[in-house]
Parts: structure tokens; C-alpha cells; sequence
């Protein structure tokens, strides 16, 4: 059969196409043009070249804010997967804990990111806060305003508590979609419980669970509300992730240049390891 | 191997059943014989899975007990019954190799290493899929699927009994005979009991020793192909079984004769049909003989089916179906007359026999 081209489908497509360039791609090559030029102020705009990428390349502040977003992005991943899929596979299938648990899930996804940081900032101060202050009364020394420690996991643990829902509801989804007869066939083949999860679910949610990786990999990346209200990226640098320092270059020194520059670099790190992790995840079907 | 015992089975899905319509399986009292290839036969809906699955363990029946030889295994779950069972719809171990797929059920039994690989080649051989051994399962048809789910019944040689669940339904037509007659060979080699649940009366007839027929929640029939064809113990077994199915017709029976509209028949016996609200006449199609002589039909349509020809007429006010051989003749004015060996009598819709 000839394939036959309809060209009103471009018409169609048109208005995200508009969309998109006035949202991603006209910004985008703003932020390209910023990144090659130095100004100050006025208007007026010097060419700069490759300096902004050479220098951005070449700080050590730039180097630690990454180290320090990835070993979050991991140490996020690592905890929100493995609890995402445990709390979905616990769920119940059918019945009224079916909605309850929904919502009880959804509930956190719910509240706004800068609210998010503020309930626990509230909720972690050593003089008001319900956890700072039965940890202080319990004789344990947490105080994230002070220790590098106490603010690293609080920023871990306020992310767990806000994003591990959405793992949950996307393995959850994976899991209900799996018909009885695997549960059964399992039975008959004498399957342990291990089994079940290795060789029937954890296949089964694969896809989903690829999508959760993506989205929770590229939003803890690019964490920068939840940090913000709670530490401001300290204390000392101890928070400071990549976007909280490249906010401070851009409108607290309001660098334009380097802050571009690193923009950029950020985007493709970003667009790099997703798609490491795409190719990694999906390698398992393409041999089949 | 195991002679199995269903006694006093009764199935309910939903809580606290109160009358007979709330059972999913009324009561279902049967042995069946060690050794023995069972069709179950019946519409959709009928409970025939419900009653396999009270077999197999994954349904826990409301009342009545299970014995496997004797053994009540009532409350044993699946996995201690020994059982195998092969679903409608292919379930396959998708991560893994074809190969994995069969040894899988005796891995988790830990049958030695040696002996699963002498099992599964010999399987695999069987389904045909030796060279796909190592392939990932992921890949294939949704007949190889379906092979693959029955080669993990098979497999395991020393069951107490194999349970489909119309597992052709997804497989070709071809491949459903070549199937169905290595089925067929291997329960003769092997001689384990084994239970086929279909809608397909082809099926059921040319796989199973005895058929189960099952109607609203209920065994109508256990008999031989045969004796379901002669006999039906049941109009719905007389209308289930055959193409087309027997015509049943509303009579009214008077010692030895019988009335149909304004047409009378003797009967060679007086079927005693007690009170019965309801009086049926049963004749197969085949047992009808269309002719010059006997009483009068209207044909409305001749359905020329090759080796034969279907045609349908209105005897008496009711439709009647009537096959008659490919170079049969149908004559202007028709005739019909009924071949009083093979003539039944219901009384509310089961059949009155002559020894009654």
C-alpha cells in the first residue's frame, strides 16, 4: 500500500511547534548567544568567545556543586526506586484500601515544591519544629542550619517524602496491569515469592519503571526550590547544587556570561545521562 | 497419576450465598478415573473454570471436599497438589530463554540438573522449538507462547493431573490439530488424568474418552461422544452437541402418543413423564426423514454445507432442522417422518428414557 502524505497534519502540529519555540528554543538560543558574549549592563554586549565555557570548565566551585547534585541524584534514586516498588508491591489490588492508598499517595505530589520546603523547614527547626525539637529533647544532635550532615538529610529525606509517591504510582500502574492467569501459572510452577518479583513483575514494570528512573534522575538534578527554602545551599556550600549556584551567578552576581555558559553545560550533562540511562535500560529489549 | 474426588462441590464467588442462583457451581458430586482424558463442554459462563480451578486449587470451593486419591486435599494450596494447569492465554516468563521457561517448574522442585535437561530437550522436541531453545521468550508468536505454556505442563512427568483451559483458543487452525493429536498420543504414553475445559464441541469430542457437559453451573451430561450424540440426557446437551443442534419440540404425551401441534405420533414405549410442567419432543436432524410419505413440513431454506445439506422448515407451527444427504432429493411436496429409535422424550427439559 502507498503511503499518503497529508500535509494539513503540519497545520495540526503547528501550534506546539509555536509553543515550543517560544518556550524552549527561542530561550534556548538566548542563553547560547549570552554564553558567548560579556556585558555590563546598558545593553551593550562584548564578544567573549569560548572564555565562559573554559572558565566554567575550569572552577572548582562548578565542579563541586555536580559532585555534590550527583551523588544527591543517586543517593535519590538508590532510596526512591527500591522504596517506590516495595511500598506498590504492598498495596492492595482490589477493594476500598484501593482509593484510600491513591490518595494518601497522591497527597504529596499535590503541595507545591516551595511549600514542600517550607513545611519541613518548619518542621526541622531545632526551637519550633516537631522533628528538630523531639530529636533535640531525644539528646541527638540535628541541626541543619549547622551541620552539613543534619541539612544533607533533611534535603534527602524531604525529597523521598515528596517524590517516592509518584514512583509508587507509576510501579503501581506497572503492577495492576498484570493479569491473573501469571499469578496462577506461577502458583502451578511452584514459584517462590522471589520469583514472582524477578521473573513476572519487576519485567512487567519494567517500562514504567524506566520512566520513573527518567523523571526522578532529571528532577533531582535539577533540584532548586525544596534546597533553597530550606538551607539556601549551606550551610557553608554543603547544599549548593548546581541550580542554586547557577541562580546565585546569574541574578544574585548577575553574571550573564559564565551563567549562560554554564547553563548549557548543565543541559547537556542532563541530556547525556538520560540518555546513558535510556540506552542502559532499554538494552534488554533490543536483544530480544 | 491420581483418581480424583470431587465431593459435594459447591461455589459461590460472592459471601453468604442464600439460594441456588447465587452459586457461580451448584452441586458437583463426580470421581474422575485415574488415567482418564475428560472434556468439560459448555458455554461461556457455565462454570467450567471455576471447577477446574476448584481442581487446581486457585479457587477454594464454598462447600464439599477434594480427594486426590483418596487424600482429601481440600485445603492444600496449589503448589502442594501437584498439579499442572496450561490457561487460555499464553503466560510466558518473558526475561527468560525458552529453554529456562520449561526447566522453571522443575528447578523450583529441584529435580536434579541431569534429568530437567533430558526433559525439557524431549519437550522441546515435541513443541517443535529445539532450535529456539536459547532464544529469549520475549520474541516469539503467540502460538510458540502458547507451546511454551503447555511444554511447562508436560514437563513435569509425574502430576497428578494436567488442566487446560481451552489453551487453543489463540493457536491456528493447523497448528490446533497437530496439537491436539500430540496431546492426544502423549496421554497415552504418559496415561495421566487429565481435564480439557473447551466451548469447542469438535474439541471436546475428538480429545476426550468421556465429556463433561456443564449448563448453568450444573454437570447436564457425562458420557461418551457417542452416547452425548444418541442420547442427551438434556434438551441443552441435545442442542449444545451436533450441528445443527437436535430440534426440540414442545408435545403433549398421551400414554404412547405423542401430540406436536396438530400432528400425532406413536411412540414404541410410554414415557412417564410424572407431572411435568413441561413435555419435549427431541430428534437429531439427522434422524429425520424427508420424503414423500409421513407428515407435512413447510421448507423455508436448504443450507447446501458440501457433504450435506441443512434444510430448515416449520413442522407443525415449529422450526424443525433437517439434514439430508448431499445428493438427497427434496421433493415439492415434502414429507417428513421421524425415525422413532431415535426419538426423546423431555420432561422439564430432561430426557425420559425408555427403562423409565
Amino acid at each position: 500500500m502507498e503511503k499518503t502524505w497529508n500535509n494539513k497534519a503540519w497545520f495540526l502540529v503547528l501550534p506546539v511547534l509555536v509553543l515550543v519555540a517560544f518556550s524552549a528554543a527561542i530561550p534556548l538560543m538566548t542563553v547560547v548567544n549570552y554564553s558567548v558574549q560579556d556585558t555590563f549592563g546598558n545593553n551593550q554586549f562584548f564578544w567573549a568567545g569560548t572564555d565562559w565555557f573554559t572558565e566554567i570548565l575550569h572552577s572548582p566551585r562548578f565542579w563541586d556543586a555536580l559532585l555534590r547534585n550527583l551523588i544527591f541524584s543517586l543517593v535519590i534514586l538508590a532510596i526512591e526506586i527500591p522504596l517506590g516498588i516495595l511500598i506498590a508491591l504492598n498495596m492492595p489490588k482490589k477493594g476500598l484500601g484501593v482509593p484510600v492508598c491513591l490518595v494518601l499517595m497522591a497527597l504529596p505530589l499535590l503541595i507545591p515544591w516551595n511549600v514542600v520546603g517550607t513545611i519541613w523547614q518548619v518542621f526541622g527547626r531545632v526551637d519550633i519544629g516537631l522533628l528538630g525539637h523531639t530529636l533535640e529533647a531525644l539528646g541527638i544532635d540535628y541541626n541543619y542550619v549547622q551541620s552539613p550532615t543534619a541539612a544533607w538529610i533533611t534535603v534527602i529525606v524531604m525529597d523521598v517524602w515528596h517524590w517516592t509517591s509518584l514512583v509508587v504510582l507509576l510501579c503501581y500502574a506497572g503492577l495492576v496491569s498484570i493479569p491473573d492467569a501469571y499469578y496462577q501459572a506461577a502458583k502451578i510452577d511452584g514459584a517462590s515469592r522471589w520469583s514472582v518479583f524477578r521473573y513476572i513483575q519487576l519485567p512487567k514494570m519494567n517500562r514504567v519503571l524506566l520512566i520513573a528512573v527518567l523523571l526522578r534522575f532529571m528532577d533531582s538534578f535539577m533540584i532548586y526550590t525544596e534546597p533553597f527554602v530550606v538551607t539556601g545551599g549551606g550551610p557553608g556550600n554543603s547544599t549548593t547544587f548546581l541550580s542554586i549556584d547557577l541562580v546565585k551567578m546569574a541574578v544574585g552576581q548577575f553574571d550573564l556570561g559564565p551563567a549562560a555558559a554554564m547553563s548549557i553545560v548543565y543541559f547537556l550533562i542532563i541530556l547525556l545521562l538520560s540518555w546513558v540511562f535510556y540506552t542502559v535500560m532499554t538494552s534488554g529489549d533490543a536483544q530480544a | 497419576m491420581a483418581r480424583i474426588d470431587l465431593d459435594h462441590i459447591r461455589h459461590a464467588y460472592g459471601p453468604r450465598p442464600t439460594s441456588a442462583k447465587d452459586y457461580a457451581l451448584k452441586e458437583v458430586h463426580h470421581e474422575w478415573n485415574d488415567g482418564g482424558a475428560y472434556a468439560l463442554l459448555g458455554p461461556s459462563g457455565c462454570g467450567k473454570t471455576t471447577l477446574l480451578n476448584i481442581i487446581s486449587g486457585l479457587v477454594q470451593p464454598s462447600e464439599g471436599r477434594i480427594l486426590f486419591d483418596g487424600v482429601d486435599v481440600t485445603h492444600l494450596p496449589t503448589e502442594k497438589r501437584n498439579i499442572a494447569q496450561v490457561f487460555q492465554f499464553p503466560v510466558i516468563y518473558d526475561t527468560m530463554t525458552v529453554y529456562d521457561n520449561l526447566a522453571f517448574p522443575l528447578r523450583n522442585r529441584h529435580v536434579p540438573a541431569a534429568e530437567i535437561d533430558r526433559r525439557v530437550r524431549d519437550i522441546l522436541e515435541m513443541i517443535d522449538l529445539s532450535h529456539w531453545a536459547d532464544r529469549k521468550a520475549r520474541g516469539l508468536t503467540a502460538d510458540q507462547k502458547q507451546k511454551i505454556s503447555l511444554g511447562r505442563g508436560l514437563v513435569r512427568n509425574d502430576v497428578s493431573a494436567i488442566l487446560f483451559d481451552e489453551p487453543l483458543t489463540v493457536i491456528d487452525p493447523h497448528m490446533k490439530w497437530v496439537l491436539r493429536s500430540q496431546l492426544k498420543k502423549l496421554h497415552r504414553q504418559f496415561g495421566f488424568t487429565m481435564v480439557y475445559v473447551t466451548h469447542d464441541q469438535t474439541e471436546a469430542l475428538t480429545f476426550a474418552d468421556k465429556v463433561v457437559v456443564m449448563y448453568d453451573g450444573e454437570i447436564v451430561q457425562i458420557g461418551t461422544p457417542a452416547e452425548l450424540f444418541e442420547r442427551p440426557s438434556h434438551t441443552f446437551v441435545g442442542y449444545f452437541i451436533g450441528s445443527p443442534g437436535m430440534n426440540v419440540l414442545p408435545a403433549r404425551v398421551d400414554g404412547s402418543q405423542v401430540t406436536i401441534g396438530d400432528q400425532v405420533l406413536g411412540l414404541d414405549h410410554a414415557p412417564d413423564i410424572g407431572s411435568a410442567a413441561k413435555v419435549e419432543l427431541g430428534i437429531r436432524p439427522e434422524f429425520v426423514r424427508l420424503g414423500r410419505e409421513g407428515m407435512p413440513v413447510e421448507i423455508a431454506k436448504v443450507e447446501d454445507i458440501g457433504r450435506q445439506k441443512i434444510v430448515r422448515a416449520r413442522f407443525a407451527g415449529q422450526p424443525l432442522a433437517i439434514v439430508v444427504p448431499e445428493d438427497g432429493e427434496i421433493p415439492t411436496d415434502a414429507r417428513v417422518r421421524f425415525d422413532p429409535a431415535a426419538i426423546s422424550i423431555y420432561a422439564d427439559s430432561w430426557r425420559v428414557g425408555k427403562e423409565a
